[in-house]
């Protein structure tokens, strides 16, 4: 019960960080979409022993929550909770791959640990550059960016919609599962004939209330467009935040600098 | 199952955004056609309903674990497959971006994954065949829980593909194959005995809700023709995009690289080129497993030569990528505390 509450809040606080102002905030949200998926891409396109070559690219993600004034233990609690799978995944690669890569004095790391170790940071910068996109964005300003960038109108709108009632439905599930704990002994999972019947009645009321929507629109006028009173417009800024943050990550996918860096400290001892 | 960032190279990562990209315009097309914007609401909401029903958990018999809902098959039998696939991949949207279950670039693979196999294949050619148009309760009990195995058994194969494809994981494919799909066959029986007994459940308190879903279906019900179209050009795109980048991507691009970056100015720096020499030999050859000859000499070779060779390159990228994080650290402190006082 705890859990559903908990997730249902995480939406919404994504969306009261979009609300904030900040030089970051106030970008295009194309510009920031397409930022994010040329790091994204850039993250991944490194070899799978890559390490120290990817540590600069923290400089992004960084820049983000810092200037976009997020909250860096939220944003890192949020990566941890979605880290199962990669980690799940990863941690075979040790146990496969023994070949001996690199010795440390005496200390010998196998090529499996090294790869696992940058499937790690992989997932730490792919997923806190996701969320904090979304949460200097906001999700109403991805689908609009979406829409403007091509995507089908009728994908981005329906989006749009289930982005709003996931919020009621969340809410309705939560009365329903406390309403049932409250009357029950065992208040953890439920058996398989009481979900069938939350499930059915949840759906026949989401169906229910898709048809008063729809009549509901139709009444104010809907004709399958939405129209924002806000347009969104690139200005220099934005193309000036692209151009800036691509040729940062040419650089740093060309040049490995903390080795770089490492061999003059090393030079310099 | 959702695959993760981390886990994919960049070309599965483009191909299955293409592809994904490609089915999801079609679909939209589709649906704008065959319906007006009725069924826009309906979409968006029966998506809410999917993410809300899947913080439901209920308790697995004889197991002691818990499961929740994928949902795939039952928007299938409700909306249809075009309209189930866009709500589908809606879901996948928010969950990459709210909750970062697969990231950006593997949402492509993601959607391609749990949406097409269960839209495309499991309900025209499972479901639609087993429970028809007149269909009886054991029908579509065997129906839908057939259809949700093998979507599920689809799916998780090609996350296995996709993992393999992309090389960031060592697991060889046996092993990973015999990891995922006995895992997913348990899902799917599951999933497919879930979505039996919702269906069933509204098809005792409101037939009218199904029948006039199965009148829908019968209009827009894609050919197997169609579908076997379609599943010949993804893999015409996913083969084009993978030799484009199979020649522009790997060592020999990395290698040039370093051999650039060697020779423009670190020349004077003894360690500095020899490091790099040495992570020269590495990304040549050591991704490349069909040079294991080679691939052992040079093992050998570094590990005859070690001090001289290894530290300068190991010490060095430690050393480098623990400052380059210190100075990342340091600068993000730096802007927030002036942030702070401004």
């Amino acid at each position: 019960m705890n859990n559903i509450g908990q997730t249902y809040f995480d939406i919404g606080r994504m969306d009261t960080l979009a609300r904030v102002d900040s030089v970051l905030h106030r970008l295009d949200p194309r510009a920031k979409l397409i930022t994010t998926l040329c790091f994204i891409l850039a993250v991944v396109s490194f070899d799978k022993y890559a390490i120290s070559a990817l540590t600069p690219f923290f400089l992004y993600p960084m820049i983000l929550i810092v200037l976009g004034r997020l909250p860096v233990g939220y944003i890192l609690k949020k990566v941890l909770i979605a880290s199962p799978f990669a980690v799940l995944i990863g941690i075979f690669n040790p146990l496969i791959d023994t070949a001996i890569l690199v010795r440390l004095g005496p200390v010998a790391i196998s090529g499996g640990w090294i790869s696992f170790i940058s499937i790690l940071l992989r997932f730490v910068l792919t997923v806190s550059a996701a969320l904090s996109l979304v949460a200097l964005t906001g999700f109403n300003a991805v689908c609009q960016a979406l829409i403007k960038l091509g995507v089908p109108r009728y994908f981005a709108l329906q989006l749009l919609f289930f982005y709003r009632y996931v919020f009621v439905l969340s809410d309705e599930v939560e009365r329903m599962i406390r309403a049932r704990a409250l009357r029950s002994f065992r208040s953890s999972a439920m058996g398989l004939s009481l979900f069938t019947a939350f499930a059915g009645q949840l759906l026949m009321r989401a169906l229910d209330r898709a048809e008063r929507i729809y009549m509901a629109m139709c009444c104010r006028g809907f004709d399958g467009h939405i129209r924002m009173i806000k347009a969104m417009s690139i200005r220099q800024v934005d193309i000036f935040f692209i151009l800036f943050w691509l040729t940062i990550f040419i650089f740093l996918r060309c040049i490995n600098v903390p080795l770089w860096l490492g061999g003059v400290l090393i030079g310099a001892w | 199952m959702h695959m993760a960032d981390a886990l994919i190279s960049p070309a599965v990562g483009i191909a299955m955004w293409a592809v994904s990209a490609g089915i999801i315009g079609y679909s939209a097309k589709k649906v704008q056609q065959e319906t007006n914007e009725h069924k826009i609401p309906l979409m968006g909401v029966l998506g809410a309903f999917i993410f809300a029903a899947q913080m439901i958990n209920f308790s697995i018999p004889g197991t002691g674990s818990s499961g929740h809902l994928g949902g795939g098959m039952i928007l299938a039998i409700l909306l249809g497959p075009y309209a189930a696939f866009l709500v589908m991949a809606s879901v996948l949207v928010i969950q990459a971006l709210f909750f970062a279950d697969g990231g950006l670039l593997a949402l492509g693979c993601n959607i391609f994954n749990m949406g097409v196999w269960s839209c495309f294949i499991a309900y025209p050619l499972i479901f639609c065949r087993i429970a028809g148009e007149n269909k009886s309760r054991n029908q579509i009990i065997a129906g839908a829980v057939l259809a949700s195995i093998i979507a599920l058994q689809l799916g998780a194969f090609s996350v296995v593909l996709e993992t393999l494809l992309s090389g960031i994981s060592a697991l060889p494919f046996t092993a990973f194959t015999l990891l995922m799909q006995p895992i997913h066959l348990a899902i799917g029986i599951i999933e497919g005995v879930v979505t039996a007994a919702v269906v069933m459940f509204i098809w005792n308190a409101r037939p009218e809700i199904l029948s006039s879903a199965q009148g829908r279906q019968t209009q827009n019900k894609p050919g197997i023709k169609k579908v076997l179209v379609g599943l010949l050009l993804s893999s015409f795109i996913i083969g084009g995009v993978f030799s484009w980048f199979a020649s522009a991507h790997p060592d020999g691009l990395e290698w040039a690289m370093f051999h650039a970056s060697g020779r423009e100015e670190l020349h004077s720096k003894d360690t500095v080129h020899r490091s790099l020499a040495a992570i020269q030999k590495k990304t040549a050859l050591l991704p490349d497993y069909g040079f294991k000859q080679t691939e052992n000499d040079t093992v050998a070779d570094t590990i005859d030569s070690w001090p001289a060779v290894d530290i300068g390159t190991s010490v060095a990228g430690l050393a480098g990528g623990v400052l380059t994080l210190i100075l990342a650290m340091a600068l993000g402190w730096g802007l927030r505390r002036r942030r702070g006082l401004a």
